[in-house]
């Protein structure tokens, strides 16, 4: 896949970022990537600071949904807990920013928040994966930890829960979050809306970037066999305790970065990031984008978010229900999500041409409906099976 | 379960108060031990029609909290809205939850079996749509039908909480009959073992994994009928017994009643306990660590405990 004609440098960097464990490594796609990567750079500068203050948020979900798509996608471990870490982390940076303050405050709270979701991430994730703790039971946990969470921090409405001079504030939360700045004391650049776009815009970049040349690195390729079959890859002599606690630290990691910035963005932080609502919603984005693709978690995440925004405007009460039916319309009818849905198609037709295409099509419906009639609606219709995405990767 | 609240039915907070005042006069602390048994029935309750679906089918029901929630809706309305007797509306209630479950399991779970996150998934996006939808329909909370019998006669205790520990004890008797006593439960667990060899031997293995569903459904249905009373109506109350559903079928572990018996017994008295001294939340660290514990000494949960003991002592004979 590697252009000759490339220098030698970028061809190195394009071998890391290229493999079988994305979608997307033809040059077509590099190209398409970085024209929507410059359409994304001038966004702010064609709808204004505001707007982009608005669409940020979006992106620094983007880093949750990295985050799930890396341990669910790849190493097939169900965390309902990254939004538990996400909101560890943005309850650490309230606490130390606040408690700092001024520029240096904040620039120092990133870190050590982002340091403290990560040693949760990893002290759950020692207890679960060297506990010997599997599939449905690990989902459990980490919902039942996420849903305790909740009911502590709900409860921390008096006085006497502070930390330094922080209230945690039960249901209302922290408010008076400031805006991100870096740099120290004088000397600070502070981040508000469409430098706050860059800055989050640039790190989902590097964490994207950075996750391809993960999973298809021999450590990828370590979560992918994990996920196909754990005890055959244990059998095969790799550590894969070590390796799902590795990989759940980084996803943790990653979702307290995101959880800061959405603690900076919205200028507080309560409870409500531990809800099953809030739980959920990841969830929806990587199953809808394509949980086997990075990049189809981010595009999940920007269509759900673009959605559920109409929804709050114009129908509040029925965001909820539309999450809903769409985490289950998906799962049920485009189990792989809509990005390799896309891609399976893109292949097919440019393959076989868009007639074969049509007349296929026209078959597996026939043949469905007739399956269908057989067993008189008592489902069946889990036999066709989209190509293999090992044959179809190029 | 229903045939405790008749003329019988009334006069036994009476008798409890009796026996419960012969057991202070030689020192037992009555308020904690009921508060224990309160507990203790309130996770066995919680729990048991989730660990019917996924000990039977392996499946994890996300929606077990709205199920019990759909129970308690049906009851209240039809108490409040129908007038119905208050055992009719709660039969009612399950009846109506495990047929809701049906449809649920012919419709969209059959589809998942042997994808068991995904199922984890749907079921989790099905919770999602009952509660607003119960929001949407029904507003933010119904009117409370009040807790029949009172107070267990001397102290400051509701005699219905009490009672329902009798109600758990009769749940998981009846679930334990009829999964080893009745030719269904026979045919059941065939189907969960052996599914082919259970079709090759006339098991119509599709109705069955329909029933225990339902059965399943039914009895989260009943949970919530038999909380109606004495809980807030609202459509957020199936997560109230999230908690304690799921960390009881971790450490209980596949084994329906033996499980969800030991289990619910062990993990009720720590709650008790810890939340006597330290609060609800507290109650429910304690809870969710005993789960972490259980899961890493015993890795089939408390059903695993249980068999090595019994094979051990058959070893011995």
């Amino acid at each position: 896949m590697t252009d000759g004609r490339l220098p030698s440098r970028l061809d190195g960097i394009a071998r890391k970022l290229n493999g079988p464990n994305t979608l997307g490594n033809s040059k077509a796609f590099w190209i398409a990537f970085a024209v929507g990567m410059v359409g994304m750079i001038a966004y702010p500068l064609i709808r204004g600071s505001y707007a982009a203050g608005q669409t940020s948020l979006f992106l620094v979900y983007g880093l949750l949904a990295l985050s799930l798509s890396l341990i669910w996608g790849y190493t097939g471990i169900l965390s309902f807990g990254q939004v538990a870490f996400f909101g560890i982390a943005g309850y650490t940076y309230a606490i130390v920013s606040l408690n700092l303050g001024g520029a240096f405050g904040q620039t120092v709270a990133l870190p050590v928040a982002v340091a403290v979701a990560t040693l949760s991430a990893f002290v759950l994730g020692y207890f679960m994966f060297y506990g010997g703790v599997k599939n449905v039971y690990v989902a459990i946990l980490t919902l039942v930890v996420t849903l305790v969470l909740e009911t502590f921090m709900a409860q921390t409405a008096g006085a006497e829960w502070a930390i330094g001079s922080v209230q945690l504030g039960g249901f209302n939360g922290i408010p008076g979050i400031r805006n991100f700045a870096l740099g120290v004391e004088g000397a600070s650049i502070s981040l508000s809306g469409s430098g706050f776009y860059w800055f989050v815009l640039a790190l989902l970049l590097v964490a994207y970037l950075g996750a391809r040349m993960l999973v298809n690195s021999r450590f990828g390729y370590t979560l992918v066999a994990i996920r196909e079959d754990a005890e055959r890859t244990t059998m095969l002599g790799y550590n894969v305790k070590r390796v799902k606690l590795a990989v759940f630290t980084l996803s943790g990691a990653l979702a307290g970065l995101s959880g800061v910035l959405y603690a900076t963005w919205g200028n507080y932080m309560d409870p409500s990031v531990f809800t099953i609502v809030f739980a959920t919603i990841p969830i929806v984005w990587v199953t809808l984008g394509g949980r086997e693709s990075l990049l189809g978690a981010i595009v999940g995440t920007v269509i759900i978010e673009r959605l559920r925004l109409w929804f709050s405007v114009n129908a509040s009460e029925f965001a909820i229900v539309f999450v809903g039916v769409i985490l289950m319309t998906t799962v049920l009818l485009v189990p792989r999500g809509i990005l390799p849905g896309i891609r399976d198609g893109y292949v097919f037709f440019s393959e076989h041409g868009i007639r074969e295409g049509i007349e296929r099509g026209r078959l597996t419906i026939q043949t469905r409906l007739q399956a269908r009639l057989a067993s008189l609606g008592v489902g069946g219709t889990e036999t066709e099976t989209p190509p293999s995405s090992e044959a179809v990767r190029e | 379960m229903t045939s405790g609240f008749g003329a019988t039915g009334m006069l036994t907070p009476l008798i409890i108060g009796d026996v419960l005042g012969t057991l202070d006069s030689v020192g037992v602390p009555i308020p904690q031990l009921l508060q224990m048994a309160d507990n203790i029935a309130f996770i066995a309750l919680a729990a048991i029609g989730l660990t019917i679906i996924f000990g039977m089918m392996g499946v994890i029901n996300l929606a077990h909290g709205e199920f019990i929630m759909m129970g308690a809706y049906i009851t209240t309305l039809s108490v409040n809205v129908a007038s119905i007797p208050l055992p009719i509306a709660m039969l009612l209630g399950a009846l109506g939850t495990a047929i809701f479950g049906a449809i649920v399991e012919r419709t969209i779970v059959r589809r998942l079996y042997g994808r068991l996150l995904d199922s984890m998934i749907v079921t989790f996006g099905l919770g999602l749509i009952l509660t607003q939808g119960t929001r949407i329909i029904f507003g933010n909370s119904l009117q409370s039908i009040g807790t029949p019998f009172g107070q267990v006669p001397g102290y400051t205790y509701s005699g219905y909480r009490v009672l329902l520990l009798f109600a758990a004890i009769g749940v998981l008797g009846a679930v334990y009959l009829v999964f080893t006593r009745t030719e269904f439960g026979v045919q059941a667990r065939a189907t969960i073992q052996d599914p082919e060899t259970a079709q090759a031997m006339g098991v119509d293995t599709d109705r069955m994994y329909t029933i225990t569903f339902a059965i399943g459904s039914g009895l989260a249905g009943l949970t919530g009928a038999l909380y109606a009373p004495s809980a807030t109506i609202v459509p957020g109350m199936g997560q109230s017994f999230l908690v304690e559903s799921f960390v009881t079928v971790v450490t209980g572990g596949s084994s329906v009643l033996l499980g969800t018996a030991l289990a619910g017994g062990i993990l009720g008295t720590i709650n008790a306990i810890f939340s006597n001294l330290y609060g609800n939340f507290i109650g429910q660290i304690a809870l969710l660590i005993t789960a972490i514990i259980v899961i890493r000494l015993l890795p089939d949960g408390l059903t695993g405990l249980a068999n090595t003991v019994r094979d051990k002592l058959g070893e011995r004979q």
